[in-house]
């Protein structure tokens, strides 16, 4: 760890406790209903939920706790360009492994199609 | 550290004889001294590497391998890839000239983490001094890449020792990527703005990012790979499910960009050498500015580029390649700015500057024999060739290497305080140019003629470009031991250089040489722009 | 610092990556081997944590407002107390008994149920990923025990508290990260029935 940080020597935003007490029963209540929701069938939307409030949680977190709600535009920039960067790593690595499988049709332009209308 | 101190005299105490003995250099916070420190480590690591690459350029010169068993070669290629890639090329200029030069550009008295900056040295060197263990008691098989499942299945030789090498002088990178960023951000001089600072900052904070932003996953990736091997447990084993490729992917999320960490602190050098030169103005500053950032960014989504061939789903083959032509846009902005601020330039052919010319011209050949690799179809028959060593070569060593050995000759005089003889180094800047060509452009022939890489023996056809090859590897390895008598010869007896012996703007020049301890005798205030020199020569551009 | 914490979630991220990737490609075996999870455990853990981040902002804002050097120490404590508790819970009650199941990879393994392969690789990533994470937490009780030693040696002022801040920082992404873990080891394939 190093001793000063970017934003050693000024007096940061302090934050009521009503807020942290507010975040943490939000935090307490979406690990139990994260929970709750795993033991009801859902098909493949228990997915999407649980991935949605752990990001959830992890906004409350990031911006309460981590105070990034109170940071300067170029801390947020930091915290987005992470994020960014899992999401190249994770998309671009995906766009290989979950297309390996697909057909191939040698029809020129004609195999475009199927993956275009695939978008929308 | 003696801040507050009277003012040192012309000849009086400066960085290097502040204090003496072991102890103040390998305690020392002083990022001038560490700079130093890297600049010695990794000239024993590119010695070791060269030699490396020598003896496979011996090697080759008969068709049946002059010199070694096929199994002693792959180790030999190993070992040059591994120490040249993560322990010279990464490391060179950045933790060098860009340790030294940081603070002294930007108008500071050190690096924003000091101790840590010291850390990042002493970690570099525990992964190289494993690395060399490794090399040494047995050596690697795998090539630099270590892909699996050889290298996690199959081969008996060091793999897991030198990955945690690499694993380590990861961490290295990390913190010395972390402390540029913070110090160029936070440690300017005043009225040193975003827009007045050299291009060399610029390619310093780009590398920087990409050192942050990647060095993880190497590090994860290549941790993962021990694991496997110690463990037996499997994640990149086909045999249970496991997917060699997705090592491929995290690898090159990696190492792809990492091949811009090697190019763009040549870029910012080459962007001074060409301006202080030239006596002109850069042409097209925040251009050339904005493409180093550009070609960061673009880095990291063109990877799957070097998984053409390799089973890779076509879909993300086509992504790929499309992103990665996008690379060459910001590339050749830099190559046109450089040429046009040549033109109409006073030029003057000093040593640095013949180093830099050689870099645009051979960075220029390996960029656009990149965009053939960067085409699917004409990939699938260079891939695995020597046109790719070729290409990387170019790139590399005509490029990183080639800015390295500018940059060194440039700023030399402000790190020691002594002139070298021009005339040598002339010449030997002319030998490594010569010698360079001779080595790789007869791999182009060679690769387009279907010589594969990485192998110990080669049909007799192709015996005459292979001698060719290995005769220019001779002359190079002169060529950069030249530099290397002269250089350090003045160390003692070389000509004392003065504040400015080039002319050339830039804060760094402003100060003594070498640099007192605390760099400047008060912070400098910036009140012009970059490269603000006299217009010379025409009046147009 | 949070520099730093970008290249973090890279260096987890790289792993994530990884997981994502086996998880389509093996979809049976991942959720086969997310069963075997004790996720009442692995629940009590995420409460545990989010407790000790709560004390881990008390202490900050007690820095941030003057307080005394006691209340300060007194939520970094408590802070350390909550991180130890999920380590030992860990220990004692999830690796402890997944050592006696036979299902650690590499080190003890007996599993010879459905999807076997599938579920060995998934509980390479359970212990991979949880060991980094345990491996974080460890490194965090140190940072926090030296901020205890700081605080009682009356370093931090209203004006002066950067380190409480950074490794405050640190700790919450420490417990982001296990958020993260929480929903994709234990929790994604489903607990209901039949899933």
């Amino acid at each position: 760890m190093s001793e000063h940080s970017e934003q050693s020597g000024h007096v940061g935003h302090v934050v009521p406790v009503s807020t942290y007490i507010i975040v943490f029963i939000l935090l307490m209540m979406g690990t139990a209903l994260t929970t709750g929701v795993a033991y009801i069938d859902l098909g493949r939307w228990n997915t999407v939920v649980a991935l949605t409030i752990a990001v959830t949680k992890m906004m409350l977190v990031v911006l309460f706790f981590m105070h990034a709600k109170y940071a300067t535009g170029l801390t947020r920039v930091v915290i987005l360009a992470g994020f960014f960067w899992l999401g190249i790593m994770i998309t671009l690595s995906c766009s290989d492994e979950l297309t390996r499988t697909w057909e191939i049709v040698p029809q020129g332009w004609n195999m475009i199609v199927p993956f275009v209308s695939r978008l929308f | 550290m003696s801040t507050g101190q009277e003012i040192p005299a012309e000849s009086g105490v400066n960085y290097l004889n502040a204090n003496y003995g072991i102890k103040s250099w390998l305690l020392t916070f002083d990022h001038k001294r560490i700079g130093l420190l890297y600049l010695v480590s990794i000239t024993i690591m590119f010695i070791v590497g060269g030699m490396a690459a020598v003896l496979m350029r011996l090697h080759l010169v008969e068709p049946q391998g002059a010199l070694f068993e096929p199994e002693t070669y792959n180790k030999m290629f190993s070992t040059h890839g591994i120490i040249m890639v993560f322990f010279f090329l990464v490391p060179s200029i950045p933790a060098t000239l860009g340790n030294f030069l940081i603070p002294l550009m930007i108008g500071a008295r050190d690096v924003a983490f000091p101790k840590l900056n010291l850390l990042s040295w002493y970690v570099f060197i525990t992964g190289a001094a494993l690395a060399l263990f490794a090399t040494l008691s047995g050596g690697v098989d795998t090539g630099w890449t270590f892909y699996p499942p050889y290298s996690s299945l199959y081969s008996h030789s060091n793999v897991t020792v030198v990955a945690l090498g690499v694993f380590i002088a990861g961490f290295s990178s990390i913190l010395t990527g972390l402390n540029f960023i913070v110090t160029i951000h936070k440690m300017r001089a005043p009225g040193m703005t975003w827009f007045r600072l050299p291009l060399f900052i610029w390619a310093m904070y780009a590398t920087s990012l990409i050192f942050v932003l990647g060095t993880p996953v190497i590090a994860i990736t290549v941790f993962l790979l021990g694991l496997e091997r110690v463990l037996h447990v499997g994640i990149f084993d086909p045999s249970v499910g496991g997917d060699p490729l997705l090592f491929q992917h995290l690898f090159w999320f990696y190492s792809h960009p990492a091949v811009y960490i090697m190019i763009l602190p040549g870029m910012g050098v080459v962007s001074e050498l060409v301006t202080a030169f030239s006596r002109k103005k850069i042409f097209g500053y925040s251009f050339v500015a904005f493409s180093s950032l550009s070609i960061a960014v673009i880095s990291f989504v063109v990877w799957g580029h070097h998984m053409f061939v390799t089973g890779q789903s076509i879909y993300a083959g086509l992504v790929f390649s499309v992103l990665s032509f996008l690379v060459a846009i910001p590339s050749a902005v830099k190559v046109f700015n450089w040429t046009a601020t040549l033109y109409r330039g006073s030029i003057s052919y000093q040593a640095p500057m013949l180093y830099a010319l050689g870099f645009v011209g051979l960075f220029t050949i390996g960029g656009l024999t990149g965009l053939f690799l960067a085409s699917l179809a004409t990939d699938v028959h260079l891939n695995g060739t020597y046109f790719i060593v070729a290409h990387f070569h170019y790139v590399m060593v005509g490029g990183a290497v080639m800015a390295f050995m500018g940059g060194i000759h440039f700023w030399w005089p402000k790190i020691t305080g002594r002139m070298y003889p021009d005339y040598w180094a002339r010449i030997a800047a002319a030998i490594v140019f010569v010698g360079f060509n001779l080595t790789f452009f007869p791999q182009f022939i060679l690769g387009y003629a279907g010589m594969p890489r990485r192998y110990a023996i080669y049909p007799a056809e192709f015996q005459v470009l292979n001698v060719m090859s290995s005769a220019g590897a001779s002359i190079l390895g002169i060529g950069y031991l030249i530099p290397l008598i002269y250089l350090t010869w003045s160390m003692r007896y070389g000509k004392p250089a003065g504040r400015n012996p080039w002319g050339a703007k830039g804060l760094e020049w402003t100060t003594l040489s070498p640099p007192p301890t605390e760099n400047f005798e008060e912070i400098p205030i910036v009140t012009e722009d970059a490269y603000n020199y006299p217009v010379a020569g025409g009046t147009r551009v | 610092m949070w520099v730093f914490l970008v290249t973090e979630i890279l260096f987890f991220g790289g792993m994530f990556t990884a997981y994502t990737i086996y998880r389509a490609l093996h979809y049976e075996s991942f959720v086969t081997g997310s069963h075997l999870l004790k996720v009442k455990f692995g629940a009590t853990n995420t409460y545990v944590l989010i407790c000790s981040s709560l004390t881990m902002a008390l202490a900050i804002r007690s820095a941030q407002t003057g307080k005394r050097k006691g209340q300060i120490i007194f939520w970094l404590i408590l802070t350390m107390i909550f991180g130890a508790l999920f380590l030992g819970l860990k220990l004692r009650f999830e690796w402890y008994f997944d050592y006696l199941e036979g299902i650690i990879p590499g080190v003890s393994w007996a599993y010879s149920g459905a999807h076997a392969p599938g579920v060995k690789m998934f509980m390479c990533f359970y212990f991979f990923m949880t060991g980094l994470h345990a491996l974080h937490m460890i490194v965090g009780l140190g940072i926090l025990t030296a901020l205890v030693i700081m605080t009682a040696r009356n370093r931090f002022s209203p004006q002066y508290y950067a380190p409480l801040e950074i490794s405050g920082l640190y700790w919450h992404f420490v417990d982001i990260v296990w958020i993260f873990l929480f929903a994709l080891l234990y929790l994604i394939g489903g607990r209901y029935p039949g899933s």
